[in-house]
């Protein structure tokens, strides 16, 4: 128990770690607040895109949903990160996690929001349009708030996986939380700092973890 | 364009270490296999456990699923890989990256099991017991059947993103694709084995990705 005490939860080491650890904190919450943005971004232009009666468009949509969704999230950050340097795009580790993760979360957030929109009856769409609404203005103000809120619970349960993956920018040496704890289990040989880490990342997404239990347990018992 | 095939399609580079790339496929499947088996059986276990509403037997299933929902899971194979040895507790890369991820997937399957459960009405309890039938009897012949067709959707789709997270073993130097392609990749210092992997892993996941929409479209219009 004493050895649990002092090679997982000691706090003379965590308090040597803490800075670095904080500065890691800081870096996960930047990158999520970039991703998360984007990805979300990315996802609305692949769903609106998959709407259109182009078959060609529909078809591209689905082949970057699929190839992308086929990908494992760290396969594809290791091709940006190791591969594009040698095309002379160098996009630096940040970057280069930034442009994997919105390859990756906007395949995801399309498929979420295509299947909303697919959800709201076309009367929705054919009365805002017989109001004299543009195709554009129905789909802002009509069709797709109704979409947004039909997917909640999926966007959230997405973005919970989304800010998880971003301990995998570790990796590829950006100084994110997960990357900042194995730094300080080095200069510190002790486990500590890992353990915290995953204290703080149970801590800031354990309500998220709650909500969509919730949400699903009312989801599954509607069908 | 000499250039860029060199570089990216250097075909003396990827026939030197395309055997070590099937060799990865090889141990991906395995692990793949390993977690789903592990994982969705130890879910479905712990979702029958909680139906007999044990207070106590019930509160540690949820914390443990919450737990292992809100933790990234590239934190838990470190901290099996990394922290854990500090106490003692010594198991493998593959064992690190099997039990994380089978853990993983456990509490999800729980998750969307125990919905499943949930979701069949009580008249169906209640009219089987009144049959005759057990608690153990319903639950297996009555209950269990209705509930799982209702999972099936959600867990392809769990399963198949977490099968894809057996690419995070190379971070632990697990042997799979990932790990191969990467030391292939800076042996040679050309990312042309990168490329291979990339070609493994959609070669391995895009049938997955495919059988994940089949499953979707397939059990949708039975709701």
């Amino acid at each position: 128990m004493e050895a649990l005490i002092r090679s997982f939860f000691n706090f003379d080491i965590l308090a040597q770690a803490w800075p670095i650890l904080l500065a890691g904190f800081w870096m996960t919450l930047m990158l999520t607040l970039a991703v998360v943005p984007l990805g979300f971004a990315g996802g609305l232009a692949v769903a609106l895109a998959s709407t259109t009666k182009n078959f060609f468009v529909r078809a591209a949509v689905v082949g970057y949903v699929d190839l992308f969704r086929a990908f494992p999230p760290l396969v594809l950050l290791m091709l940006v990160a190791y591969g594009l340097p040698f095309l002379d795009i160098r996009l630096g580790a940040f970057g280069s996690v930034a442009l994997a993760f919105f390859l990756n979360t906007s395949s995801y957030y399309g498929e979420i929001l295509r299947a909303g929109i697919e959800s709201v009856p076309r009367g929705q769409l054919e009365a805002a349009r017989s109001t004299g609404l543009s195709a554009l203005q129905a789909m802002a103000w009509v069709v797709l708030p109704q979409a947004v809120r039909n997917v909640v619970p999926d966007l959230i349960s997405n973005t919970l996986e989304v800010i998880k993956l971003t301990s995998i920018a570790s990796v590829v040496a950006l100084p994110e939380l997960l990357h900042a704890a194995r730094e300080a289990q080095a200069l510190t040989y002790n486990a500590t700092p890992v353990i915290a880490a995953g204290i703080i990342y149970l801590v800031c997404l354990w309500p998220l973890v709650r909500l969509l239990s919730r949400f699903e347990h009312r989801q599954i018992a509607l069908h | 364009m000499g250039r860029f095939a060199d570089t990216f399609l250097n075909w003396a580079v990827m026939a030197q270490y395309a055997p070590k790339i099937v060799e990865g496929t090889w141990v991906t499947i395995r692990l793949a296999l390993a977690v789903v088996i592990a994982g969705i059986a130890c879910g479905l276990f712990l979702s029958l456990l909680r139906a007999f509403r044990f207070r106590a037997v019930n509160f540690l299933i949820v914390f443990a699923v919450d737990v292992l929902r809100a933790l990234p899971p590239l934190v838990i194979i470190i901290a099996f890989y990394f922290a854990l040895p500090t106490v003692g507790v010594r198991m493998s890369a593959w064992v690190s990256t099997w039990l994380a991820l089978s853990l993983v997937l456990m509490a999800f399957s729980e998750e969307i099991f125990w919905a499943g459960i949930l979701a069949v009405p009580r008249g169906q309890w209640e009219a089987a017991r009144s049959t005759g039938l057990s608690f153990l009897q319903t639950l297996r012949d009555v209950v269990l059947p209705q509930a799982v067709r209702l999972t099936i959707p959600p867990l392809t789709n769990r399963t198949i993103a977490i099968t894809k997270n057996t690419a995070l073993g190379a971070v632990v130097a697990v042997g799979e694709i990932l790990y191969q392609a990467q030391s292939a990749y800076s042996f040679s210092y050309n990312p042309s084995p990168l490329l291979l992997g990339a070609a493994a892993y959609l070669i391995l996941f895009i049938p997955v990705v495919w059988f994940g929409r089949w499953i979707e479209t397939r059990f949708a219009w039975k709701r």
